[in-house]
């Protein structure tokens, strides 16, 4: 374990930079390094992503690996794999941090196998032991019913940090650090798994992750003209959609707008919540918007317990006049 | 075409969705008295992936579970929706076993069946919310691995996966044998009929414990549990909002909206 040292970071690019989980996941990668009195390091995998280096390097980032490669313009489970196995082989960081996105989620768990060690996923929280220099790694366990804290003998320990969990550092310009170019040596044998293509569902307007405010419907919307209504108030407040698992799994909404430990971490101004019960994974997922704002039928729904204000009654009835008062209410 | 599914016994979630509560001394969550085992819900999306592939195309579909004091009438329920067969790995030492450990687990039971073609996972298990024995079993067997599919089938001997992202979806054709975890959309596990389900409490199931299998599954775990603690809860007070109809609280919960200044 003792040649195992330093803090390495995997900073996942969206759209030509660095999206805010990449930079608070380089937020969490500088407290562990000087925590432990050792460098951080991130890497960034892709094509023609060489120009991120400096942005890495002000975000934290003492050393920075670049592996540039045309195969690696998209995310490809095996390409990424194997580019990643080859990085930590020959750096060998003890501590290895991914965002919990859709890229995270698939790599973390795969790389780590390959590496015959675990991962601990969507961790909350991270610190080191002071006494064992371990990682104490901070997960939600039974939908968010219970935190579990972990630690592993085995290096590299690899976890995942759930987004949003704090504001991302101020980038430091004038921070100096090395970049250093790896080759990606891909053998086309590696890949087994191929990406035949990828479609983007974006009804338009403000993205989920990004809303100030959102209006989320659950099963009891009961259809996908329902939802209308929601995305009708949305547009009003200039807000985005959202919904729970079963809104999303009967296709009303497309599975990327739902919200949970399964879905997206929000953390609008205020949440509206219009009959859905209020699980544990949803809850997981929204409890810390600023506000929240319940409509349901039902007094007894937990998602009261989690609420600010509340109406209890049929949504059908309650949101009309809901929105045609803020209409009246609202400037402009 | 042979088909392996792997299936996780835990507490219903939506029976223990509240009044779940932390023992921190004993490091134990207590689901409240009387939450019935359930199959883990994506489990059973991966089960539904699988009889749907075997309706299509003829499949034998084996289901592997492994713990301890397995609910045996609960994991039959898979023989009576559609599944050939069910393994339970059932041993006191395959209790609280990590992801590194229950892949192992789950890889030795693979190879002991040593045929197959696809292996169906669910994207994570209700209880530890882990998310990773898929893509363990896939590296362990070096076999690719596709994860939180909305949509699996079969094209020309290879399978094609629809998979969820955070904008949208992905298509993605792998050669088999190939490991995928389903995620929800794929939608839930068929009803069975009264009469599969009385037929599948009498099929026979096979049972292996950690000898039969030559395995130290707790001797592999990777993962120390050190703390359990309640999660911190958002502290509210709800102040209902009250109207003579439905249609006056909608209106009052816009004026209380707007007087909060939460707009
Ligand atoms: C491992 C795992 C991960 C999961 N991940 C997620 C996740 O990420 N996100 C997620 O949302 N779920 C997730 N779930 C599912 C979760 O457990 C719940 O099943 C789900 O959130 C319930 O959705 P709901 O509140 O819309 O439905 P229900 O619980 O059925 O609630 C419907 C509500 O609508 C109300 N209602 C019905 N009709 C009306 C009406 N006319 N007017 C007013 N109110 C009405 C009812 O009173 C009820 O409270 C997960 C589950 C598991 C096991």
């Amino acid at each position: 374990m003792a040649e195992y040292k330093g803090v390495m970071t995997y900073c996942e690019i969206a759209e030509g930079s660095l999206p805010s989980i990449s930079r608070e996941v380089a937020g969490f990668g500088r407290k562990l390094a000087d925590d432990l009195g050792e460098e951080l390091c991130a890497v960034l995998v892709g094509s023609d992503v060489g120009n991120l280096a400096q942005d890495a390097i002000g975000l934290g980032a003492d050393t920075v690996y670049v592996v540039d490669d045309p195969l690696l313009k998209e995310y490809q489970t095996d390409a990424y794999l194997s580019v990643m196995e080859k990085v930590v082989r020959k750096m060998m960081p003890r501590i290895l941090i991914l965002g919990q996105t859709s890229v995270g989620r698939d790599l973390a768990p795969m790389l780590a196998f390959r590496l015959d060690t675990t991962a601990t996923l969507d961790c909350v929280g991270l610190a080191i032991d002071p006494g064992t220099k371990l990682l104490l790694q901070t997960k939600p366990v039974f939908g968010g019913n219970a935190q579990a804290t972990f630690t592993s003998d085995f290096c590299p320990q690899i976890v995942t940090v759930r987004d949003k969990l704090m504001p991302p550092p101020e980038p430091d310009a004038s921070k100096q650090g090395e970049v250093i170019t790896l080759d990606a040596g891909l053998d086309p044998a590696a890949i087994r798994a191929s990406l035949l293509k990828r479609v983007t569902e974006n009804e338009g307007g403000v993205r989920l992750e990004d809303a100030s405010i959102i209006v989320s419907g659950g099963r009891g919307i009961g259809s996908a003209e329902g939802f209308d209504q929601l995305q009708e108030l949305a547009a009003l407040l200039k807000g985005a959609v959202g919904a729970s698992r079963p809104a999303c799994d009967n296709r009303w909404l497309a599975p990327n707008r739902q919200v949970g430990i399964t879905g997206k971490i929000v953390n609008p101004d205020l949440y509206i919540a219009i009959a859905l019960s209020g699980s544990i994974q949803h809850l997981s997922g929204c409890a810390q918007s600023k506000s929240i704002i319940a409509i349901n039928k039902d007094p007894e729904a937990p998602i009261f317990n989690y609420a600010d204000f509340g109406v209890v009654g049929d949504w059908k009835k309650v949101l009309p006049a809901f929105r045609d008062k803020l209409k009246e209410l609202l400037p402009g | 075409m042979r088909i392996i599914v792997c299936i996780k016994q835990v507490p219903d979630p939506q029976a223990s969705s509240s009044g779940t509560k932390v023992d921190p001394e004993a490091m134990r969550v207590i689901v409240p008295q009387g939450t019935p085992p359930v199959m883990s819900p994506y489990d059973e999306n991966a089960l539904e992936a699988a009889i749907r592939i075997k309706d299509a195309h003829g499949a034998r579909v084996t289901v592997i579970s492994a713990g301890r004091n397995l609910a045996k009438p609960v994991l039959r329920k898979s023989l009576a929706s559609g599944a050939d067969e069910l393994v339970l790995l059932e041993d006191a030492a395959f209790e609280k076993l990590d992801s590194y450990a229950t892949a192992h687990l789950l890889v030795a039971a693979i190879r002991e069946i040593g045929e197959y073609d696809l292996i169906l996972c669910g994207r994570q298990a209700a209880d530890t919310d882990a998310g990773q024995v898929g893509s363990g079993i896939a590296e362990i067997l070096k076999i690719p691995c596709i994860t939180a599919a909305s949509k699996v089938e079969l094209s020309d001997g290879k399978v094609l996966v629809e998979r969820v992202v955070s904008d949208g979806f992905e298509v993605i054709e792998a050669p088999m044998p190939a490991l995928v975890t389903a995620s929800s959309e794929i939608g839930d596990l068929r009803y069975p009929k009264l009469k599969d389900l009385q037929a599948a409490q009498k099929m026979p199931i096979t049972v292996r414990g950690a000898q039969a299998l030559g395995i130290d599954a707790a001797g592999l775990k990777r993962v120390n549990l050190v703390r359990l603690a309640e999660p911190p809860r958002r502290k509210t007070e709800c102040r209902i909002i009250g109207g003579e109809t439905p249609e006056e609280a909608g209106a009052n919960l816009a004026l209380k909206v707007k007087e909060a200044k939460l707009l």
